[in-house]
């Protein structure tokens, strides 16, 4: 038998880790990251002549749970059309037997790689905000992500913000306007072709039955951005609370994280009131949805009282100065002006 | 070079070959020696030399303990014991190799064995030879961590390096000799001077032929290698924890 070298493994190892593509329209131009599922990679399709990411499953098997968690994601992502969520463009099995998905390829960097080049609370929180959408409008379809964290969102170099990896994504209502009857032909009707000529197969579940088939009981998401009830497996317990307690984590993270502008650690009370709304514990203590914690992170971002927390009457004056401080410098100008005027006639 | 010559290829091996371990556990004395043969065939080059390695063992001192702890895993059923839902098979077995040897002075026990697997010719003069040829620096083997990883090693060695007699056999029976020529030229020699030019002016073949086959060979012999590796983990789980381990690599 061969003595491999090291240096043979290494090369072995490398190699065969790439992925197959002859017979797609795409040609590998290299690793971008590596997930919990698989491994992300940059392509050309050759057709299109564009860049995109390839997202390829660790192990090619095309009828297990890995498998199908992959296709459900690349579906449930191919559905939410959204400035925010990055569109998916095909799927399909590789001629080495692994799943894949093809989706745009976002140039930029993850957020808490980027965060460092946000300088100011504003642009944070309009950071925020633009997160808030994407999900907001995942939950208008039934769509709960379920890993909501600084990793999972990227920001591209013009500044377009994308929530990334729908993997451990829970569909709670079939609103992605899919068609039940079709979606069980396509679990009958056998392999069907996808674009790039590669086969779906036809046991994937389809991604309106994800709420019962994936995850049941077990734990999945990431300490310290995951609900309560979602680190303790309280699987039907999760709803757009849930996804909330994400967010608020989230927003925490990005008030507090090497943020070179401010010299306090500690956040102003309305946006630690929102962060600890959206955080409770108990899911009937938070927002009860998205918008209202935007509402909430819009508001305190233009200078109005935020509904998570009852101001005190200092906190009521300070707010209101900072509103209108042009015009209240300019009163306390005129009135100056009028004192020393008034003084001047006087002697 | 025709495209469909370099697909296919699940004639020798099944698309799925579950693993060994149920079939050691089997009540079929057929099947659980073949499961043993399978496991003896992947782990006992690794077991010589982290005997050799870890406990300081001589040549022959170690063939006699590899040998030994085999018979041991069989005639005390050690594998029954394995949960895949706790662990790895081969840190459980590194674990029982490490008890098996702190056993050792029962050597009256060690003569008496021999049973089902006396039949595995053992390459120990190669295994030896591999193991004095390596760039080991014991001293520097010293930590827990850093055995795991050079059992670890080993052990992928030893399961690449059966992946790529499959596949020398594979490309000897469907007359793709040239294949396997060049997977070895290029992947399995390592030259960094080497490339697809050179190699298919080296061969009077064209670059994309070159192309082909090379990711037909790589192909091959990642799925002979996944299938050599499914058969040695417990569990769908430990399968793809394997997997990462044996193939996966971070983005750099």
């Amino acid at each position: 038998m061969r003595y491999l070298s090291d240096k043979a493994l290494t090369r072995l190892r490398n190699a065969a880790e790439l992925p197959e593509l002859s017979g797609t329209r795409y040609r590998l131009i290299g690793q971008v990251g590596r997930g919990g599922m698989g491994v992300v990679y940059a392509a050309e399709d050759q057709r299109l002549q564009r860049r995109v990411a390839l997202k390829v499953l660790d192990v090619p098997s095309s009828d297990d749970e890995l498998a199908n968690r992959l296709m459900r994601e690349a579906r449930v992502q191919a559905r939410l059309e959204h400035p925010g969520i990055v569109p998916v463009h095909d799927a399909g099995i590789l001629a080495d037997g692994r799943v894949f998905y093809a989706m745009k390829f976002v140039e930029g960097q993850r957020l808490d790689q980027h965060i460092e080049s946000l300088a100011s609370t504003p642009d944070r929180l309009r950071i925020f905000l633009r997160i808030c959408d994407a999900v907001a409008f995942a939950h208008a379809r039934g769509v709960l992500h379920r890993d909501l964290k600084p990793g999972n969102v990227m920001v591209g170099s013009f500044g377009e913000v994308v929530v990334m990896d729908w993997g451990l994504a829970k569909i709670l209502t079939d609103a992605l306007g899919t068609d039940p009857g079709r979606s069980d032909a396509a679990t009958t009707a056998g392999p069907t072709n996808c674009e790039s000529g590669s086969l779906i197969p036809a046991n994937f579940i389809p991604a309106t039955m994800i709420s019962v088939t994936t995850a049941d009981g077990k734990v999945m998401g990431t300490p310290g951005y995951m609900s309560p009830e979602q680190a303790r497996g309280e699987i039907d317990l999760l709803d757009v609370r849930s996804d909330i307690f994400s967010l608020g984590a989230l927003l925490r993270y990005l008030l507090s994280e090497k943020l070179p502008a401010r010299s306090s650690t500690r956040l102003d009370r309305p946006l630690e009131a929102i962060c600890a709304k959206a955080c409770a514990p108990a899911r009937a203590a938070r927002y009860s949805a998205v918008q209202e914690l935007t509402e909430d992170v819009a508001r305190y971002l233009n200078g109005l009282a935020v509904g998570a927390h009852r101001e005190s009457i200092f906190e009521n004056l300070t707010r209101l100065y900072r509103r209108y401080r042009f015009f209240v410098l300019l009163i306390a100008a005129y009135l100056l002006m009028r004192v020393l005027l008034i003084v001047a006639f006087k002697h | 070079m025709a495209q469909d010559e370099f697909t296919g290829g699940n004639e020798r091996f099944p698309a799925t070959r579950w693993s060994v371990i149920a079939a050691v556990r089997s009540e079929d004395t057929v099947e659980r020696k073949r499961a043993l043969d399978i496991l003896c065939e992947t782990y006992w080059k690794p077991v010589y030399k982290y005997v050799r390695l870890r406990w300081n063992r001589s040549a022959p001192d170690a063939q006699d303990l590899t040998q030994g702890f085999f018979a041991e895993m069989l005639e005390r059923e050690l594998l029954n014991r394995f949960d895949a839902g706790k662990g790895r098979l081969r840190t459980y077995l590194r674990l029982c190799v490490d008890s098996f040897v702190m056993n050792e002075e029962k050597a009256a026990r060690r003569q008496k064995r021999g049973g089902e697997i006396q039949h595995l010719a053992l390459d120990f003069a190669g295994a030896e030879e591999e193991f004095l040829s390596g760039t080991i620096d014991a001293a520097a083997i010293a930590s827990p961590e850093s055995l795991e990883e050079f059992f670890e090693k080993e052990w992928v060695r030893s399961l690449f390096s059966l992946a790529v007699e499959d596949l020398r056999t594979i490309c000897a029976e469907r007359q793709r000799d040239r294949a396997f020529q060049l997977f070895e030229t290029y992947d399995l020699e390592g030259d960094d001077k080497i490339s697809y030019e050179k190699l298919a002016q080296q061969y009077r073949i064209a670059v994309s032929e070159v192309t082909n086959a090379l990711a037909w060979a790589r192909r091959e012999f990642r799925r002979i290698a996944l299938e050599r590796l499914r058969e040695v983990c417990g569990s769908d789980d430990e399968f793809r924890r394997e997997s990462k381990a044996v193939f996966g690599r971070d983005a750099e």
